[in-house]
């Protein structure tokens, strides 16, 4: 039996964040679960992928991108049904359509999503902060610090959605899904049968059409009022310590505050707001907390989210307290926080002591050398950049060739001896930016995009491409599997796991042939010499052309062989 | 209850995140209050991965500079790399065995001669513990061990607030049946070497 389901109530699991939240939805009945992979959010979909086939009352789904994930959701929750999706940060970008118009039509059963930021960029294109989606969207938000929180707030998202007739917004960011620790787990209900949920029409509430949205935006105004009140008295947002100067803090930052706070014995000086549930902003307690101190610390981190709120509820009281965080330097914008540098920002603004380490002198550690993350060897990728390039050189093609390229293991690419890989949005742009270089230069354009972004992103921008005639090559690279992200299924996929084994298999190339694209050809990159055969009169043409590598990822295939 | 920070470093596919896990369920059997947190995805592929533990009621899981009170190297260079983080004082245990990057390999980079740089360590710190890691795993059945047998040597250097046998019976939960054997046999090649 899967751990997170087999645990009795009373249990202790060490638990990573992730790992945390699907035990918390499984307690909170979640019936319904549908995502799009993504680093740091991933785990959260595989555990429930996998948990699935052992709970008849759960079903879970990898959808192919998170606004699809989140419309299944969606209509999951509008017919009265627990649901949840997750995904990084930037999938919720992806998803910000249906997610700014879902929040007017709301929900019926509870709707969690789960939206993993990645300050630092360990594997993401970007460090967004997703906690202005919950202001953009008016949507109730929760931060958790920790696993054990990230439990305990999952189950209470579910019950503020229900209250509240509205999906609930959970965000962790990397130290908080990555991080591990003890939490305590409660019980699970049934999940022996499968249950229905029943859609009620109500065209009024469900179909926005101008006259319901303007009404339903309205509504959505009253709830956020109500989500306030609770916001207000939650107990995810608490005070602790003494004193007229305050610090606030959410998130994992909280837990480098507290630590700061043990070690610098400060508690009569200082005093801590801690925000859980941080949309909308709880201006009376920030109120409150702002009429006691002279000065105070945001220590928060990415954008400077509470500051902003400190400050409305600061120029809305008329205080004259001091405001310090982003705006004052004390802290970046951009990367994680560590201890280190929170004990520091503290110890400046309230002009305190800091007892430094006594740190050992490391100049005579010679440069050592780098270890940037490389194609696995035998990866299947590496041999499609290698007969293209032969191909492009062979034409003397490969100074002039642009290569637009995606998000996926192939971005590796870009390192030598490779390089090839000058151009990258988000997922997709190595199927739109092409029909943008193709009409801007003279220059020739191969791109290089996975089987999972294809089905993610690559679609409609091909239809686009055919429609208006540009003219590039594009590499689809079939490697079976959503490697990147942890191995996750792909509709085009052949070698799949057992409990897929009777789902429909979508061919890429049938795919591209049906969007009106002339020029296909399919390779295995590994047969070398005939797949430069194959792909030289596609390159040789100046044409829209598809190019399909198929052969599976080697990690996929070794892991797949174990399990069967 | 003693604080503790623990910073874990190596190279993906060392097992490091197994190690980590272990460690922490050791702590949980014998009720010490942990934390921990590991960076996934991107950094496993070859790269250098980390993990931070925390234990005795630590919050975050991070360690900053200056402040790891052990430092666990699986690999050299990569205990070498993390060396900021070190204050005086902090105990280092690190395997002596390199795993030597692609891209030096490819001639773009210098692996750094290492004895000369272990003599230096051991200047610097009172507590050095280093140990050939891959040899004692291959020796007890499978160089994957690696992890494992810098549990042991993790263990032997006395300053976990747990016993060794809390550790082995978390070895025992943890790790896959058919590989229970040549792991304890790694845990106990690991203890002996820096307690010989
Ligand atoms: C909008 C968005 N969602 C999710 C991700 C996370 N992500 C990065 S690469 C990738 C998919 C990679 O799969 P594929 O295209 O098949 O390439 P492979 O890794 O298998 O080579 C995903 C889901 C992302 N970067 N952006
Ligand atoms: S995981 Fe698969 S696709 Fe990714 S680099 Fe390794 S072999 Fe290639």
């Amino acid at each position: 039996m899967h751990p997170l389901v087999e645990a009795k109530p009373g249990q202790k699991l060490l638990l990573l964040g992730n790992e945390a939240i699907v035990r918390g939805a499984l307690e909170a009945g979640l019936k319904i679960g549908a995502a799009y992979p993504g680093t740091p959010s991933s785990e959260i979909g595989n555990n429930l992928f996998q948990i699935q086939h052992e709970l008849p009352g759960l079903y879970f789904e990898f959808s192919t991108n998170e606004k699809v994930a989140t419309e299944v959701a969606a209509a999951a929750a509008a017919s009265g049904l627990r649901s949840l999706t997750c995904m990084k940060h930037v999938g919720l970008n992806v998803a910000a359509d249906a997610l700014m118009t879902l929040a007017y039509i709301g929900v019926q059963g509870g709707m969690v999503i789960v939206v993993a930021d990645d300050p630092s960029c360990h594997s993401s294109q970007n460090e967004q902060d997703s906690r202005y989606y919950a202001r953009l969207s008016g949507l109730p938000l929760l931060e958790p610090a920790t696993p054990e929180e990230a439990y305990q707030m999952t189950r209470f998202a579910f019950e503020l959605s229900e209250k509240l007739e509205l999906p609930v917004l959970l965000r962790t960011t990397t130290r908080v899904s990555h991080a591990r620790g003890v939490v305590k787990v409660g019980e699970m209900p049934s999940y022996d049968k499968p249950v229905k949920g029943k859609f009620e029409k109500d065209i009024r509430r469900w179909v926005p059409i101008p006259a319901v949205a303007r009404e339903r935006h309205k509504v959505l105004l009253e709830k956020m009022k109500e989500a306030e009140t609770l916001a207000e008295s939650a107990s995810w947002n608490f005070v602790y310590g003494n004193g007229t100067l305050g610090i606030i803090t959410s998130s994992v930052a909280a837990n480098y505050v507290y630590d700061a706070f043990q070690e610098l014995n400060i508690d009569e000086k200082i005093r801590v707001l801690t925000l859980g549930f941080t949309h909308p902003w709880p201006t009376k307690l920030i109120a409150e907390f702002l009429s006691q101190v002279e000065k105070v610390l945001v220590v928060e981190e990415l954008e400077p989210y509470l500051e902003e709120a400190a400050r409305v509820v600061a120029q809305r009281e008329g205080f004259k307290v001091d405001i310090l965080g982003k705006y004052s330097g004390h802290l970046p914008r951009y990367f994680e926080f560590d201890p280190g540098q929170v004990k520091e920002a503290i110890a400046r603004a309230f002009s305190l002591d800091l007892p430094q380490p006594e740190t050992p002198d490391v100049s005579w550690v010679p440069d050592l050398p780098p270890r940037p993350p490389t194609l696995c060897p035998g990866c299947p990728h590496r041999e499609t950049y290698n007969v293209i390039k032969d191909v492009l050189k062979d034409l003397g093609q490969l100074e002039n060739t642009i290569f637009p390229t995606d998000i996926g293991c192939y971005t590796l690419g870009i390192l030598p001896p490779i390089q090839m890989a000058d151009y990258l949005i988000c997922m997709g742009s190595s199927v739109g930016s092409p029909c943008g270089f193709s009409v801007a230069t003279d220059q020739r354009i191969v791109s290089f995009i996975g089987d999972s972004t294809f089905f993610h992103a690559g679609l409609s921008p091909l239809a686009s491409a055919v429609f208006n005639k540009h003219n590039f090559t594009l590499v689809v690279l079939d490697n079976e599997t959503t490697a990147m992200t942890g191995h996750q299924p792909v509709p085009s996929q052949e070698l799949r796991p057992k409990v897929l084994e009777d789902r429909p298999r979508i061919d890429i190339a049938e795919v591209v042939k049906a969007l009106g694209v002339k020029n296909v050809v399919t390779i295995n990159p590994y047969q070398k010499e005939k797949a430069k055969e194959a792909v030289r009169p596609i390159l040789e043409k100046n044409e829209l052309s598809v190019i399909i590598a198929k052969a599976p990822c080697v990690l996929y295939r070794a892991r797949l062989a174990k399990k069967k | 209850m003693k604080k503790l920070r623990i910073l874990t470093v190596g190279v993906g596919g060392q097992g490091i995140l197994l190690f980590s896990k272990i460690l922490g369920e050791a702590c949980l059997k014998a009720d010490i209050p942990v934390a921990m947190s590991e960076v996934h995805g991107m950094a496993q592929r070859g790269g250098v991965v980390e993990t931070n533990i925390v234990m005795g009621g630590i919050k975050s899981p991070l360690i900053a500079k200056g402040e790891a009170d052990v430092l666990v190297g699986l690999e050299p260079v990569e205990t070498l790399r993390a060396l900021p983080r070190t204050r005086k004082g902090t105990v280092i245990v690190s395997s002596t065995d390199p795993v030597v990057p692609q891209i030096v390999k490819d001639g773009f980079a210098k692996y750094p001669e290492l004895p000369p740089l272990f003599e230096k360590l051991k200047e610097l710190f009172n507590k050095v513990y280093l140990f050939p890691g891959e040899q004692l795993a291959r020796e007890a059945g499978t160089s994957r061990a690696l992890n494992v047998v810098t549990l042991g040597a993790l263990t032997g250097t006395g300053i976990l607030p747990f016993s060794k046998e809390d550790m082995v019976e978390a070895i025992k939960s943890t790790v896959k049946p058919q590989f229970l054997e040549a792991n304890l046999k790694a845990f106990e090649l690991g203890f002996n070497a820096v307690t010989a």
